[in-house]
């Protein structure tokens, strides 16, 4: 430490060459490397400056920056439209509830009475909870009423629809073997035509949907991959561009960290921004459809809603689209600084 | 300060690049190394630093062994180096204060350390007000005044200067060296490379010449 010294004190004899001696003279009493606070200041200061210069990087070159995160947030809008497309589909089908319910659809011949009778005798038997009576007129009402095609059905002369008895059975019956068996003995009665087990509607969409949840993951799986290689490979060129800089950076003893402090906080920024725009494109769309969905819910009766981003959702996409930036470039940085090196 | 012990780099493309190099360098020693063009000059700075690594011998710094450093510990051992280079190595983009802080911006020294010392390093250069000025505003004797304000800014024991007047007319040289032999004074250990032999015969240092990869003197 004798050299150091050494120099302050010839420092000191060349004061009057200073341009702001006293204020020189009273900073002097702080040791030369300064205290612990000092050193978190800076630390939190060098994080703060890689945050808004890697923005100011990504301002300062427009269209570099815009055709990059075009492209991103395409990609994000795309994964994140998918999810939002399966969670409505999900809202829709999750309604349906897995009940055990037996639509038996009587045969044209069999008259009002006929089928009243028939649904008393089923009433009767011990592992039947409920049965429900649909007569052709009221069937043809209700068709009326939530299928939107009512002036074309008031044009038909006689009425094509069926008497449907709803049979639910017990709770108890809820293994699909006694259920089977149960829509085999109505399928065998002479005034059945034909015998539905309504779950099995449910359980096949549920499996189109389940099909389709898988496809929708493999797919945005996909589409997490190339948001990692494009933030990567813009990384990989703002490296390149900034080579002089990282070399010069390593000669005068900068830790890796340092380095890869600015690129790192670039990925994040690009994933960011790519993941809020890919926001307001997939909700801007979905206020687009919002209006002939509402129309298509209508004539079907139904009171199905849109739903759009939550809070929870929002913060997850941008969080994951920002993590992906990040990591896409922290490991092209992991590779190409080795072979960024002073020559 | 600087020792190399018995040290030997071999290329594989070229062979033998340096021999059987050993001196010392003691604190606040100042030497030229010289030679001709090829004689290892620029190896013998590369394995200092560790840009390079020596096949055989030992490279001590200040009592730290550079040839066996890991690779996580050499940012910590070229921050005790001021390194000046023949083209400046400067960045562009950023102002003349920028430069000089950015081996403290490294070390990570606060805001008020940082502007205090690069005000002081730049002072000794001669090169006061002149913090906000881009690099390329600049004369070549005043870009590698403030390459040499960045390699002192951090106050390193050792400086180590690459051909530091090849770009410079004489008049600015003699400058440049009476500014590293003001470095000595203080007790700062400086080596220069260089082959101006005109320039090295008027300043009566020790010299350490190269003669293909083998030190015929100093």
């Amino acid at each position: 430490m004798k050299p150091t010294n050494k120099r302050h004190q010839t420092k000191e004899v060349k004061q009057p060459r200073y341009a702001r001696p006293v204020r020189q003279d009273t900073r002097r009493t702080t040791s030369a490397g300064g205290n612990f606070v000092d050193k978190l200041k800076a630390y939190r200061d060098l994080h703060a400056h890689a945050l808004f210069s890697s923005l100011g990087r990504l301002v300062a070159a427009p269209f570099n920056s815009v055709m990059t995160i075009a492209v991103l947030s395409i990609a994000i809008s795309l994964a994140s439209g998918f999810y939002l497309v399966l969670a409505n589909l999900q809202q829709l089908t999750g309604n349906l509830e897995t009940s055990a319910q037996i639509s038996l659809f009587l045969k044209n011949e069999i008259s009002d009475s006929h089928a009243k009778q028939l649904a008393d005798s089923i009433r009767k038997n011990p592992s039947i909870q409920s049965v429900k009576l649909i007569t052709k007129e009221q069937a043809l009402a209700e068709f009326k009423t939530y299928s939107g095609f009512g002036s074309a059905i008031s044009v038909l002369k006689t009425n094509p629809l069926p008497i449907v008895i709803q049979v639910l059975p017990k709770d108890t019956l809820e293994d699909k073997q006694g259920l089977e068996k149960l829509l085999q003995s109505f399928q065998q009665s002479v005034e059945v035509d034909s015998a539905q087990l309504d779950m099995q509607w449910v359980e096949r969409l549920q499996s189109i949907m389940a099909v389709a949840q898988c496809a929708a993951t493999l797919l945005n799986l996909m589409l997490g991959f190339a948001v990692l290689f494009i933030a990567g490979n813009t990384i990989r060129l703002e490296l390149h561009s900034r080579r002089e800089e990282v070399v010069i950076a390593k000669l005068v003893g900068a830790t890796r960290a340092f380095i890869q402090r600015p690129f790192l906080y670039t990925g994040f920024w690009i994933g960011f921004i790519s993941g809020v725009v890919a926001w307001f494109t997939v909700t801007l769309m979905m206020l687009i459809i919002r209006q002939p969905v509402a129309k298509l819910s209508d004539l079907y009766g139904g009171d199905f809603h849109l739903l759009f981003f939550g809070f929870t959702e929002t913060i997850e996409l941008i969080a994951i689209s920002s993590a992906l930036g990040v990591l896409g470039s922290w490991v092209v940085l992991m590779y190409q600084l080795q072979y960024t090196k002073p020559e | 300060m600087l020792k190399f012990d018995n040290v030997t780099k071999r290329y594989p493309e070229t062979g033998d690049v340096l021999r059987n190099i050993s001196f010392h360098l003691r604190h606040g020693e100042i030497a030229f190394l010289t030679g001709h063009s090829g004689a290892g000059k620029s190896t013998l700075l590369k394995l200092i630093a560790v840009m390079e690594r020596c096949n055989r011998g030992m490279i001590l710094l200040d009592g730290q062994n550079l040839s066996g450093a890991k690779e996580n510990q050499i940012p910590f051992l070229r921050r005790k180096m001021g390194f000046i280079y023949q083209d400046y190595k400067l960045l562009q983009d950023r102002t003349v204060f920028d430069n000089v802080a950015l081996p403290l911006v490294i070390a990570g020294s606060g805001h008020q350390e940082i502007a205090r010392r690069v005000r002081a390093a730049l002072d000794k250069v001669g090169l006061s007000g002149q913090e906000k000025k881009y690099p390329m505003a600049l004369s070549g004797g005043e870009q590698q005044r403030v390459g040499i304000a960045r390699a002192v800014v951090n106050k390193p024991p050792i400086i180590i200067a690459d051909e530091p007047t090849g770009n410079l007319d004489p008049e600015l040289a003699a400058e440049i060296m009476r500014l590293f032999e003001s470095f000595q004074q203080v007790g700062v250990t400086v080596l220069i490379a260089s082959h101006d032999i005109s320039l090295i015969s008027k300043m009566n240092h020790r010299v350490l010449k190269l003669d293909h990869g083998q030190l015929v003197s100093g």
